[in-house]
C-alpha cells in the first residue's frame, strides 16, 4: 500500500521529518521506492538563488555523467553548485548507481529574452531530452525534474534506510515544502520512473490508491500531442498530468481539477451555481475522470499545495498544523511524527467533496467544497 | 424424351429430410384440433388423413390378412417457398404437445432456393452459428491490489454515454467565454434500440417499444433512446414530449420525411437525434427494403405512398455526388432544421474503408457521432448472400477507428457507435462492454430487443426469418392486424423496461470488480483478454489463456 506524507512550513526544514512519518506509518510490505520532493530549496554550503534551475535525477555510469554534462552545456546551462551525497552505498539495494545528482544550474544566457512561457517550455524539452538519452543508452541516464527550486530523490527501498543512506538527517538539504511516497506498486514492475511524486513544468502531485481509469485517460493525454505528457510507468502519473492540463493548458483554477477527474452528477450539477459550465466541462474533459480510490497531494509554482479526494473517499487522508506549518498523510500518525504539537481541533480530514489548498502563506487551510461555486472570472 | 411418372423426381424435388427443419408429429397425443395447421404462418403444415396397414396372422383362408388403419397426420409441404421455417408456433399452440419442429442439419433446400431466377433472401439475421468473436471477449482486469472491490448492488455507478459532437476543452471554454455556439450533446444510456422502422416494426411493437422506452426514461430515469430506421414515425409521436427519447433515421428513400418536415412547427421537444443512412451492415449496398406485403393503409400514408407496392429505397443519396459531400451537406442541412440544436450522425456499413469516413467527419464540425454497423447486423429484408457473407464484422472495425481517433487525440469529440450481432447469442451486456471497452461510446441493439422483449423467434440456425413478407407469427414485423393483435403492446413495454433493469445490473456487475464507477469504461482495453492470439494481436488486448 502506497502512504504518502506531506509538510510544508514557512521555514524550511529536514526532510528527515517526513521521512519519519513514513516511517511511522509503515505497515506491510512498503519497499518498491520513496519519493522525494522538496521545493523552497536551502542547502547548508550554498546560498542558493532560487530562480536557478535544479536538476534532480540520477547518472548510472560515468559515461552518462559525461553525456549529461555535454546535454547541458550544449544547452548553454552553467554548473552553479553541485550537491554530493555523502551516501553510504551499503544501505542502497541498487548497485548501478554512479551519482546521484542534485545540482544547481545558471539558466543559458540565450534564454534572457524569452518569455516565461518559452522558458518553462524549454526547460520541459531539455528535461525530456535527458531523459530520452537515457533510454536510448539503455537506461543509463534518470532524471526527475529541471525546474527552479524544486529537487527530488528518488530511489527504490525502504524509506527510512533510504533516507538514513542519503545522510538527509543531517540537514545539508532542507526545504519549504516536503513530499514523500513510499510505495508497494500496484501495476506495473519497480522503476524509478514509477516512483511518485510525478512532476511536470512545475506541478507535481503524489498519490495512494489506485487509478482504474488509468489506459483511457493516458491514451487521451498522449493523444494531447504536448511532449510533456509522456511516461506513464505508473497509473498514478496521469494525477500531475491532469492537473498541469487543467491549470496551465486550459487556465482553470486550481479548483477545477477536482471537477475535471470527479465531476459532480447531473443531479448535483443541476443546484450547482455553476452547473451549466461543469456540466460542459464534465463532458469535454470526460476521459480524464479518474476512477479512484486516490488521495491526491498536489504541489504548484509558487509553494501552493493542494489536496484533493477521489468520489468515492476509499482512501484516508488526514491535515492538520498550526499557521506557519501544516501536515497532510495518509494516517494520522504521519501527521503526529510530523507536527506532534499542534492544535488538533484544526485537524481536517478531506471528504470526497473536498479541495484543501494551503496557500503560499500558511496561515490557514482553504478548504473549498465542489458543491461551492470557484473562482471562474468568465465563463461563470 | 418422357420422363419416368412414376418416380416423383424432378430437378427441385426434395423430401422432407432435406428441409432446413422437420416436423415430428405424434398422432398419438394429436387432439386433430387443427390449430397447428391453422396458424402455421407459411401454411407447410396439411393435417391429411393416411391409410397404414395392420398386418394380422389368419389362419383361415375366408378371411383377409391385413386390415388397414385410417389416422390422421401432417404432410409437410417439401415446396422450398412453404417449407416449414421453424418457427414453433405450432407446438406453441397445440395443447397437447404433439408437434414440434426440428433442425435438420442436411439440409439441401438451400440449392433450390433460386425458384424463378431470383436468388434466395429472407428477413432476420445472418446464419453463422459459430461462437461471436465479442462472446469470447472477457474482463480480467480485476482490481484485487488496492482497490477494494465495489458493491455492484449498493454502490453509485456512473455509466451514461453522450451522443453528439464534443469540442476539445481549450475550444469548449473559448466558446462559452464568448458565447458561441456550442454543438448539441445528450447523455444517454449506452445501450440504444437499433433502427428498426415503422414499417418494418407492426404498430403494436413500435408503441410498446417507446412506451417501454418513455417507461424507463420517466420513472426510472434511464435515458433509453430508440432509433426509428427508415420510414417516419406516426404523425402523433412526432408531436408528442416522446420525441425526445427517438432518433430519426433519414435514409436514401426519404421516406416518411414529408411527415417529419411538416410536423417541425408543431414539435414539443427536438428528438434525439438524426441518424443519416449511407448503410447497414446487414446488406450493405443496399437501401431499406419494404416488401409489397407490409405496405399497409398506415404505412402508405406515413411513407407518401400507394398500398402495397415493394419499398425498395436506392442504395446511395442519390442527389449527391461522394460521401465526402453527401456527409457535409446532409450533416448541415439536418443540423439548420432544427437550428444546430440536434445531434446529427451518420450511420455506416462496417467496411475496411470506415475509417476514411471517420476522418471526414472529424473535420466536420457539425458531425456528431459515427454508428458503424457490422456484419451480423439485421434487417427486415435482404438477400441471403448480402446477410451471410458481404460487410465486415464490427470489433476490428471499431477498434480501428478508435485507435485512429487516439492517435489525433479525438476519442472523445467524435463518439463512435458499434452495431451489428450486439447480444446476437444473448450475452448483450458482455458484447456492448466488450466493445466500449475497444472503445465504442455505445451500442444498437435490434434483433436482442425484438428477442427480449417481444419474444421473436429467429436465430442463427434459420430459424424462422420470414421478418420480409409480414407473416411474422409473433406479431413483431406484420402488417397485418390479424397477426399483430397476437402482440400486446403494455407487455412488449413491460418486457423492454425488464431488459433494461437487467442490462443494468450486468454492467454494474462487470464494472465493480474492475474498480470503475465514475465513467462508462470506453477504451479501457487494459481489462479486457481473449483466448485467441491472433484476435489479440489484432484488437490489442491481452491473450489469455
Amino acid at each position: 500500500m502506497c502512504r504518502l506524507a506531506m509538510k510544508t512550513a514557512s521555514e524550511a526544514f529536514s526532510p528527515f521529518s517526513v521521512i519519519s512519518a513514513m516511517e511511522a506509518m509503515q505497515e506491510g510490505y512498503d519497499g518498491s521506492g520513496l519519493g522525494l520532493l522538496l521545493r523552497g530549496l536551502e542547502f547548508a554550503d550554498y546560498n542558493y538563488n532560487g530562480k536557478d534551475p535544479v536538476l534532480s535525477g540520477i547518472a548510472h555510469t560515468p559515461e552518462a555523467l559525461h553525456r549529461l554534462d555535454g546535454i547541458m552545456e550544449g544547452k548553454g546551462f552553467q554548473l552553479k553548485y553541485d550537491h554530493e551525497f555523502e551516501t553510504d552505498r551499503s544501505m542502497v539495494e541498487a548497485q548501478d548507481r554512479f551519482k546521484y545528482i542534485l545540482r544547481v544550474y545558471k539558466q543559458p544566457d540565450a534564454w534572457t529574452s524569452f518569455t516565461e512561457e518559452k522558458i518553462e517550455e524549454e526547460l520541459l524539452m531539455t528535461r525530456i531530452g535527458i531523459r530520452l538519452d537515457g533510454e536510448t543508452h539503455g537506461a543509463d541516464l534518470t532524471v526527475f525534474s529541471l525546474w527552479p527550486d524544486v529537487g527530488m530523490i528518488k530511489e527504490v527501498g525502504w524509506p527510512l534506510e533510504i533516507g538514513k543512506a542519503f545522510k538527509l538527517n543531517e540537514d545539508r538539504v532542507k526545504s519549504r515544502i516536503c513530499f514523500a511516497q513510499g510505495r508497494q506498486n500496484t501495476n506495473y514492475g519497480i522503476n524509478l520512473y514509477a516512483c511518485h511524486p510525478f512532476f511536470i513544468q512545475g506541478v507535481c502531485t503524489m498519490t495512494n490508491g489506485e487509478n482504474t481509469a488509468f489506459t483511457p485517460i493516458k491514451d487521451w493525454l498522449s493523444g494531447k500531442g504536448f511532449p510533456g505528457y509522456m511516461g506513464y510507468q505508473s497509473d498514478s502519473e496521469v494525477f500531475a498530468h491532469i492537473l498541469h492540463y487543467v491549470t496551465k493548458q486550459l487556465g482553470l483554477p486550481l479548483q477545477a481539477y477536482k471537477h475535471v477527474m470527479t465531476p459532480l452528477s447531473n443531479a448535483e450539477l443541476a443546484v450547482h451555481p455553476q452547473g451549466d459550465f461543469l456540466l460542459g466541462l464534465r463532458q469535454v474533459c470526460r476521459r480524464l475522470i479518474i476512477d479512484g480510490p486516490n488521495a491526491v497531494i498536489g504541489s504548484l509554482p509558487g509553494e501552493t499545495c493542494m489536496i484533493a479526494m477521489d468520489a468515492k473517499k476509499l482512501r484516508p487522508m488526514m491535515i492538520g498544523g498550526n499557521p506557519g506549518e501544516w501536515a497532510a498523510a495518509s494516517e494520522m500518525c504521519g501527521v503526529d511524527a510530523m507536527i506532534p504539537v499542534r492544535d488538533r481541533a484544526n485537524d481536517f480530514q478531506p471528504m470526497r467533496q473536498h479541495t484543501v489548498i494551503i496557500p503560499p502563506d500558511r496561515q490557514e487551510l482553504e478548504i473549498w467544497s465542489q458543491f461551492d461555486q470557484f473562482p471562474q472570472n468568465q465563463a461563470a | 424424351m418422357v420422363s419416368i411418372r412414376s418416380i416423383p423426381s424432378e430437378p427441385s424435388s426434395l423430401s422432407p429430410n432435406d428441409l432446413p427443419w422437420r416436423i415430428v408429429h405424434d398422432e398419438n397425443r394429436c387432439t386433430l384440433c387443427g390449430k397447428c395447421a391453422a396458424v402455421c404462418p407459411v401454411n407447410t403444415l396439411k393435417l391429411s388423413y393416411m391409410r397404414k396397414r395392420m398386418p394380422r396372422m389368419v389362419l383361415n383362408s375366408s378371411e383377409r390378412g391385413s386390415n388397414f388403419k385410417t389416422f390422421v397426420g401432417i404432410r409437410q409441404s417439401t415446396d422450398v417457398g412453404r417449407r416449414c421455417v421453424g418457427c414453433g408456433t405450432c407446438s406453441m399452440v397445440c395443447p397437447n404437445e404433439a408437434i414440434a419442429p426440428v433442425h435438420n442439419s442436411t439440409d439441401r433446400y438451400k440449392f433450390q432456393a433460386t425458384a424463378g431466377g431470383d436468388a434466395a433472401k429472407r428477413g432476420g439475421r445472418r446464419n453463422d452459428a459459430s461462437s461471436s468473436l465479442l462472446d469470447r471477449i472477457i474482463f480480467n482486469r480485476i482490481s484485487m491490489l488496492t482497490d477494494p472491490a465495489l458493491d455492484a448492488g449498493r454502490h453509485e455507478f456512473t455509466y451514461n454515454t453522450i451522443l453528439g459532437r464534443v469540442l476539445p476543452p481549450e475550444e469548449y471554454i473559448k466558446r462559452k467565454l464568448s458565447g458561441e455556439w456550442i454543438p448539441p450533446t445528450r447523455e444517454i444510456f449506452p445501450f440504444i434500440i437499433g433502427s428498426m422502422s415503422f414499417g418494418a416494426l407492426s404498430p403494436n411493437m413500435w408503441l410498446g417499444l417507446l412506451q417501454g422506452v418513455a417507461y424507463c426514461n420517466e420513472v426510472l430515469g434511464i435515458p433509453v433512446v430508440m432509433a426509428t430506421g427508415e420510414g417516419g414515425c406516426p404523425p402523433w409521436v412526432l408531436k408528442s414530449p416522446f420525441l425526445k427519447y427517438i432518433i430519426l433515421q433519414v435514409a436514401s428513400g426519404y421516406f416518411g420525411w414529408d411527415e417529419i418536415i411538416r410536423a417541425i412547427p408543431d414539435m414539443q421537444c427536438e428528438p434525439a437525434a438524426i441518424e443519416i443512412k449511407y448503410g447497414q451492415g446487414a446488406k450493405p449496398g443496399d437501401g431499406g427494403l419494404l416488401m409489397w406485403f407490409k405496405v399497409s393503409k398506415l404505412i402508405a400514408r406515413l411513407r407518401g405512398v400507394p398500398e402495397g407496392i415493394d419499398l425498395p429505397s436506392p442504395p446511395v443519396h442519390q442527389t449527391l455526388y461522394s460521401i465526402e459531400e453527401s456527409v457535409m451537406k446532409m450533416i448541415q442541412s439536418m443540423s439548420m432544421a432544427w437550428n444546430f440544436k440536434v445531434p446529427v450522425y451518420p450511420k455506416i456499413s462496417g467496411s475496411t474503408s470506415a475509417k476514411a469516413v471517420l476522418n471526414n467527419l472529424v473535420r466536420n464540425p457539425y458531425a456528431s457521432a459515427l454508428l458503424i454497423d457490422g456484419i451480423d447486423g439485421g434487417t427486415g429484408a435482404a438477400y441471403d448472400i448480402s446477410l451471410n457473407a458481404t460487410g465486415h464484422p464490427i470489433a476490428t472495425n471499431v477498434r480501428d477507428c478508435y485507435l485512429d481517433l487516439c492517435k489525433q487525440g479525438k476519442q472523445n469529440e467524435i463518439p463512435i457507435f458499434a452495431a451489428g450481432g450486439v447480444g446476437k447469442n444473448g450475452n448483450v451486456v458482455q458484447n456492448a462492454l466488450a466493445l466500449i471497452m475497444l472503445g465504442a461510446s455505445g451500442v444498437h441493439m435490434g434483433k436482442f430487443i425484438m428477442q427480449s422483449a417481444a419474444g421473436c423467434l429467429g436465430s442463427e440456425q434459420n430459424r424462422c426469418n420470414v421478418c420480409n413478407v409480414g407473416i411474422c407469427p409473433k406479431g413483431i414485423t406484420s402488417q397485418n392486424p390479424k397477426i399483430y393483435r397476437r402482440l400486446d403492446p403494455d407487455k412488449v413495454a413491460e418486457r423492454v423496461v425488464e431488459t433494461f433493469q437487467a442490462i443494468q445490473v450486468e454492467v454494474k456487475k462487470v464494472m465493480a470488480p474492475l474498480g470503475r464507477s465514475q465513467s462508462l469504461p470506453i477504451g479501457m482495453s487494459d481489462a479486457l483478454g481473449i483466448a485467441d492470439k491472433d484476435a489479440a494481436d489484432r484488437l490489442n488486448i491481452q491473450y489469455v489463456c
